[in-house]
């Protein structure tokens, strides 16, 4: 009898032991946008370590309501929160990676990347203003363009989503009208348009209305070959929208200042820089109950700085700059501790 | 000692009865109960849903009171909600759904019950049931692929030059033709509701004794006489019951109107133009709407459909009886 329950007790040690060693399992939720990357990293994080992630893309809300409830590890969204919400909630905020979105257009007989847009004109075509693409407005930017007398239908998400927020964003920094009128949000009071849902329902409106314009994610753009827009930017100048004009968007955030890293890579500073851009955000809790699982997820994100950057590209992603990892991994050592107060040491 | 011996079984035996009785009374109890208890598992359910919701919407209630039936802004950045726009455009799509779809299943099903040859009516009658079974998600995909576009270039311009000119009824059809918006919906809404109206009218049309069509037949009535004065009103219950289950389901329906009706928040009296049905908003909406208010709205919305859905059925439940009663005043 003895001897049995030795055995027993033994052998639930020796699986014990092994659990311990086996791989663990991170838990998050959130942004559609950044599900993509996500998923690869975890495929090849999973090849090198063993360890796993699980990733809902429920949309930010969801994500932001999820790490509220603890119920996983890690949200993640489009908007960032702002300082007093996330002191509420006990989080921390940090970048995982920069998104660019990109107005599309569908006008008979203007080729990809010809037409020439401001942020003012653009706001004012969504406020419903400017009507017609032969406006003079639209004219003055494109000499020598040919452009029909077409009403513009206006294309928009239809539901809340991080692109939308960083559209609105960008328009409400152009356009004093539109800050004060729609806003900017995941989903707002859209004046003008049709509704498509998703990137895809955005794209295929674009496709089919003749005389139309939306906005999708860069990858979403260049996969279905749409015709994408040159934008104006802060420094005055035209510029296409490509990973280098993305890359000089995102260095030129001036990251350092930005408390809680609240920053919307919107008309950046820059002459090759690409106004329309924004960053997916990390939250997680300051006090972690368990920091060995802790351990885990920042030490996930800490390899998806260093080793997923050419991944992330080849999705059309732009990664974090280097010098906004070194602060990232600063604000790990300083914002996020066990329940006793201690740094969670990195593996 | 034989007596004794009779007795003893004769007690044995009543005591043996007795606790059969006793046993089988007691699973008739637990059968009863069990039976109860499923009985009530849905209306208990129902409750319990629209406790949730009201409790979940109750934020938006108290904010806006009846104001969020009558108020048409949808501003999430603002916090201003009203359902007018939603509600509108629920309505709006159902009735185009219920006029197209209702005439057609009516043919479909008389065609396949009284004047298809034989050898038809299984095929027929398959495929249309095949037509029921295919996930509403594909129902959008081709909407907003071939069938709007198909729309926007034919049909749409036809209907714009032909009815746009009308007073009033002219409203209708004015906007340019984009193939997306309410009347895109409703049209997916009647395809979508066609087989399972048809197919209960079918059904119903199945069970009307042969004895009865066959004596009209016999005084000499015309096919057409024996479907509108027999057949019909032989089978008004079945049929308005396949027409409120059309009519439930495409006021529920959420990915294919999604998909095709545009999704703007403004109210329009042109059929051409964008809306949105409350399904739609909830679907679009939920994942991202952040903060309680917003959430709140889109929970009254929710909470709002299933009232709609209750008074159409009550009001069908109505109208059922007295029909029936004007039946009793004819015998």
């Amino acid at each position: 009898m003895q001897m049995r329950f030795f055995l027993l007790a033994s052998l639930m040690l020796a699986s014990l032991a092994q659990s311990a060693h086996a791989a663990s399992e991170m838990t998050g939720a959130g942004s559609t946008f950044v599900y993509p990357i996500i998923s690869k990293w975890a495929d090849a994080y999973k090849k090198e370590t063993g360890n796993s992630m699980n990733y809902q893309s429920i949309g930010s809300g969801g994500g932001i309501k999820q790490i509220q409830s603890k119920t996983v590890d890690f949200g993640a969204t489009d908007m960032p929160m702002k300082s007093e919400d996330l002191a509420k909630d006990d989080l921390v905020q940090f970048p995982l990676i920069n998104g660019a979105v990109v107005p599309v257009v569908n006008i008979a007989g203007v080729e990809a990347g010809k037409l020439k847009l401001s942020g003012t004109v653009l706001a004012d075509i969504f406020l419903g203003k400017i009507k017609k693409w032969n406006d003079v407005a639209i004219m003055e930017m494109n000499k020598g363009m040919k452009l029909p007398a077409q009403d513009i239908s206006v294309v928009h998400r239809s539901d809340g989503s991080g692109t939308s927020f960083i559209w609105t964003n960008y328009l409400s920094k152009v356009s004093s009208v539109w800050k004060t009128k729609p806003g900017e949000g995941t989903a707002v009071n859209w004046p003008v348009g049709v509704g498509g849902k998703g990137n895809e329902g955005v794209a295929s409106f674009v496709k089919q209305i003749d005389g139309s314009i939306g906005y999708v994610e860069y990858a979403y753009a260049m996969q279905n070959k749409m015709s994408f827009v040159q934008m104006k930017n802060k420094d005055g100048q035209f510029v296409e929208p490509n990973l280098e004009s993305f890359k000089t968007a995102a260095d030129g955030g001036d990251w350092a200042t930005a408390k809680d890293y609240y920053l919307i890579l919107t008309d950046a500073a820059g002459k090759k820089s690409w106004p329309i851009a924004g960053s997916t955000f990390i939250l997680m809790h300051k006090t972690q109950e368990n920091p060995e699982q802790a351990k885990h997820v920042l030490g996930f994100f800490q390899w998806a700085y260093k080793k997923g950057s050419s991944m992330a590209q080849e999705l059309s992603y732009v990664p974090v700059p280097g010098k906004v990892i070194a602060m990232i991994e600063k604000t790990w050592k300083t914002e996020i501790k066990t329940k006793e107060g201690k740094a969670i040491a990195l593996p | 000692m034989r007596s004794y011996g009779v007795r003893g079984s004769k007690i044995f035996t009543e005591r043996f009865l007795a606790q059969r009785i006793q046993k089988l009374r007691w699973i008739d109890v637990l059968f009863k109960s069990v039976t109860l208890f499923f009985a009530l598992l849905v209306p208990g359910t129902l409750i319990a849903i629209v406790y949730a919701l009201y409790i979940g919407a109750l934020p938006a209630i108290q904010k806006f009171g009846w104001n969020f039936l009558r108020s048409s802004s949808w501003d999430p950045v603002a916090s201003q909600f009203g359902a007018l726009v939603p509600i509108y455009g629920t309505i709006v799509t159902s009735a185009i759904a219920l006029a197209v779809a209702v005439p057609i299943s009516f043919g479909i099903a008389l065609f396949l019950t009284e004047i298809s040859p034989l050898f038809l009516r299984t095929p027929l009658g398959t495929a249309i049931e095949l037509l029921a079974g295919i996930p509403s998600i594909i129902y959008g995909m081709w909407g907003l692929f071939v069938f709007a576009p198909f729309l926007a270039k034919n049909f749409q311009p036809w209907m714009h030059a032909q009815l746009g000119e009308l007073p009033l009824l002219g409203n209708l059809f004015q906007g340019p033709p984009m193939g997306i918006g309410m009347l895109t919906a409703g049209l997916i809404l009647a395809i979508m509701i066609i087989p399972f109206i048809s197919s209960v009218m079918r059904d119903t049309f199945l069970i009307i004794p042969v004895m009865l069509k066959e004596s009209a037949y016999g005084l000499g009535a015309t096919q057409w006489e024996v479907i509108w004065r027999v057949v019909l009103p032989f089978s008004k219950q079945g049929v308005a019951g396949g027409i409120m289950l059309g009519l439930a389901r495409a006021l529920g329906e959420t990915m294919a109107v999604t998909f095709v009706i545009g999704n703007a928040h403004d109210l329009s009296v042109s059929l051409f133009s964008p809306g949105s049905t409350i399904s739609s908003t909830l679907a679009n909406e939920f994942t991202e709407a952040v903060g309680d208010l917003y959430t709140a709205s889109l929970i009254e919305l929710g909470l709002i459909l299933f009232l709609i859905t209750f008074i159409i059925l009550a009001l069908a439940k109505l109208l059922l009886l007295r029909l029936k009663k004007r039946e009793g005043a004819f015998q």
